[in-house]
């Protein structure tokens, strides 16, 4: 099993990365104001399905901004500044201690982010060094890239066609180290963890406290895909999650193979029909769990050879 | 290990410290030097690199796209006939965000492309009549947009919607307002604040907007739609001899001065909120689409030096000068004699006020009373900028500027300011 982590860190900035706001001035004053996002048809391609969903059924955006702790710039009201030197020093100087080669030019780029997260609809990331080294216990893990980036707005509610979000976070200089794939434990990944985190910590460059640190956690297996569990805020949870995916995993080759002495494949599926079952639905509309999901119809498809998959659990 | 530029958009394969790394040649500015080179990165990010401290290892051929060509062409689509013209800056284009270039986006296919609900409020047709930056507009433009206004609607459209940069889309829309006489329908510009490449570009609400006010108000006449706030859901229909731009770069930048928006439109459900009378005009459409330059704006401040007076109260350069004149409507006594000998000359100076709120008022003070008996001419709360557009139009039409710059037009003078 393969883990690749991408650790976040908030630079310890009196500003933010393209505004001069300080995220930890109080507000007097909270204005609150409401949009939509929207990307033409040929971009929608290049982003996340479920959120290009809720984007096109009319997803309104509201947000929370703080007459202190933001500004016109994360109201997206006003083109950015000048990206903040001492974050840039920051990073440089990161990627001096892990030994990687730092760009001769810095160029921001936007990744469309289409949550609400940002205000703009993108996020401003620029790649600052490559090809670091970074040494836990006896072996040298190379770190791929590491990155400049700000951070995105704080999700407070998410209710029925809206989502809001808190604007005080947003624009936050992040660092982003994305080591490569490694094959480790779940306890080795946390112990890797921790070990980058506190080498970080230590050049007194970041915050510090919960939620300063976030990793993005990758977990491939050979013969599966990659599954990358986002935002992972606690160095238990990191073991967790790495010891859950390696036993999802398990229980999905399991559930291959077992369909595969079965005899079943694409082609046993060639002439399931869907069959309405709202009317079953309906009638049971009032029953919690079906509450939750169910509105309007609702279809079943007969799985030929799964009897006794579906229902099984990857983890007891 | 020195290497030579290889050509925009080609292939590389490149050794940076001991790794090998493979990327796109992208294209730099005229601002950014020759000695680096920026490339994308197979994992999407831009880099600028020294040319002299890679090697490059392998260069393929240009992965160049192919540029659009714009055409016009009817989109499948119900309602009222409307025309969008495209006259360039920043909503009729769109950056492309793989490789940074600007292409101009103004078919009807892409912009029902970035706008899909617009094909069920009105049969789209979309022309490019020019295509200038807001700021490189000039009066010989507004000529050539008026005629295009008019022949749309002899040609049949029920409205028609400009597309244009917003510096200077206030001045437009008061050359417009004057140019054409009785429109038949509604004439409506937009424009965006927060570029058109971003997801929460303003470009396709006010498109909106616009689009819903030209196919269904009802109201003929000249106007302006952009935000009415931060929010993505109202868009405000001002008059366009009665708008002015306020903010370099919020969306409800645009503003009604001395009087109300004309109409707000929700565009969540496409209904139309009247707030104000809409001018009307009866009588048979008439072009009167030429413009003099021999016009200017004064802004006059405390220092404001003798040649300066001496530059624009010259007959041999112009014929009208619109003075911004502080509070009421005043200048220093030390320019009396330019105004003058100025008016002597036959020469026209109307008075507006810098204070860009309220109505100038000349018989107040002595100062007014001496401009007045001068032949100076005050313009109530007409906006400087409408009042330099319209001294150009009546220049440029040979109409009687005395008889007819105090005089209300189209909606740009008013005898009431209401308690807001
Ligand atoms: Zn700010």
């Amino acid at each position: 099993m393969k883990v690749g982590l991408e650790i976040h860190i908030q630079v310890k900035s009196r500003r933010k990365l393209f505004c001069s706001c300080n995220p930890k001035d109080p507000d007097e004053s909270v204005t609150e104001f409401r949009r939509r996002l929207r990307v033409s048809a040929s971009e929608l391609g290049e982003i996340d399905p479920a959120a290009a969903f809720e984007m096109k059924k009319g997803l309104d955006v509201i947000y929370l901004a703080g007459n202190r702790s933001s500004c016109l710039v994360e109201a997206d009201e006003e083109p950015p500044h000048d990206p903040d030197e001492r974050s840039i020093e920051a990073a440089i100087k990161v990627a001096n201690l892990l030994r990687a080669n730092v760009v001769d030019e810095i160029h921001f780029m936007r990744k469309i982010v289409i949550d609400g997260s940002n205000t703009t609809g993108f996020q401003r990331t620029a790649l600052i060094a490559l090809n670091g080294r970074f040494m836990f216990r006896d072996r040298q893990v190379r770190i791929q890239t590491i990155c400049l980036e700000e951070d995105a707005a704080r999700l407070i509610e998410k209710g029925n066609g809206y989502v809001k979000y808190d604007l005080r976070r947003l624009g936050i200089p992040l660092i982003e180290i994305a080591t490569e794939p490694l094959e480790l434990s779940p306890k080795e990944a946390r112990d890797f963890a921790e070990s980058l985190g506190r080498t970080l910590k230590l050049t007194g460059l970041f915050e510090r406290g919960l939620g300063t640190i976030r990793q993005d956690v990758n977990v491939s297996m050979e013969g599966g895909g990659i599954v990358e569990i986002k935002g992972v805020q606690k160095l238990e949870q990191i073991e967790k999650v790495v010891e859950f995916e390696e036993k999802r995993h398990r229980w999905l080759f399991e559930v291959a193979s077992a369909l595969r002495s079965r005899g079943i494949s694409e082609e046993s599926f060639r002439d399931v029909r869907p069959k309405d079952v709202s009317e079953l639905f309906r009638k049971y509309s009032q029953v919690e769990t079906v509450k939750r999901f169910f509105s309007g119809s609702a279809f079943a498809l007969r799985a030929p050879g799964f009897k006794g998959l579906i229902g099984s659990e990857p983890v007891e | 290990m020195s290497s030579s530029q290889p050509e925009d958009f080609s292939r590389i394969k490149f050794r940076l410290g001991d790794a090998v790394y493979e990327g796109i040649v992208m294209p730099r500015t005229l601002y950014e030097d020759k000695e680096h080179i920026t490339v994308k990165l197979n994992n999407g990010y831009n880099i600028g690199l020294r040319l002299d401290e890679i090697e490059i290892l392998e260069v393929g051929p240009p992965q160049r796209q192919q540029e659009v060509v714009a055409e016009e062409r009817e989109i499948p689509s119900q309602g009222p006939r409307v025309l969008i013209l495209g006259t360039g800056g920043t909503i009729s284009s769109r950056v492309d965000y793989r490789t940074g270039a600007v292409k101009p986006a103004f078919t009807a296919a892409q912009i029902v492309d970035m706008v899909p609900e617009l094909t069920r409020i009105a049969s789209i047709s979309v022309r490019t009549v020019m295509n200038e930056l807001s700021e490189n507009m000039q009066p010989s433009n507004w000529a050539v947009m008026a005629e295009e206004v008019y022949r749309a609607f002899e040609e049949g459209f029920e409205g028609v919607v400009i597309a244009h940069g917003t510096d200077t889309m206030h001045y437009s829309s008061a050359a417009l307002s004057f140019a054409i006489e009785n429109p038949r329908g509604p004439v409506v510009f937009v424009g965006l604040q927060r570029s058109s490449d971003r997801p929460s570009s303003d470009s396709a609400t006010n498109l909106l907007g616009a689009v819903v006010f030209a196919s269904r108000s009802g109201a003929p006449g000249v106007y302006v739609a952009m935000h009415e706030g931060l929010n993505d859901d109202l868009i405000a229909v001002h008059s366009g001899v009665r708008v002015r731009k306020n903010h370099t770069s919020r969306r409800d930048a645009f503003r009604s001065v001395n009087s109300r928006p004309v109409a707000s439109v929700d565009v969540r459900n496409m209904e139309i909120h009247f707030k104000n009378e809409t001018a009307k005009g009866a009588g048979p459409m008439r072009l009167l689409n030429r413009f003099s330059e021999r016009s200017a704006i004064m802004k006059y401040h405390p220092g404001f030096s003798e040649v300066l007076l001496r530059t624009y109260f010259n007959r041999d350069v112009f014929d009208a000068i619109i003075v911004e004149g502080t509070g009421l409507g005043h200048i220093a006594r030390k320019a009396f004699p330019f105004v003058k000998e100025f008016i002597a000359g036959g020469g026209f100076v109307g008075m507006t006020s810098q204070c860009i709120w309220g109505s100038v008022r000349l018989t107040v003070y002595e100062t007014g009373r001496d401009l007045l008996s001068m032949g100076v001419v005050p313009l109530g709360d007409m906006l400087s900028e409408v009042a330099l557009v319209k001294s150009m139009w009546a220049l440029g039409n040979e109409l009687d500027l005395r008889e007819v710059m105090p005089r209300n037009l189209r909606g740009e003078i008013s005898e009431r300011r209401e308690v807001e």
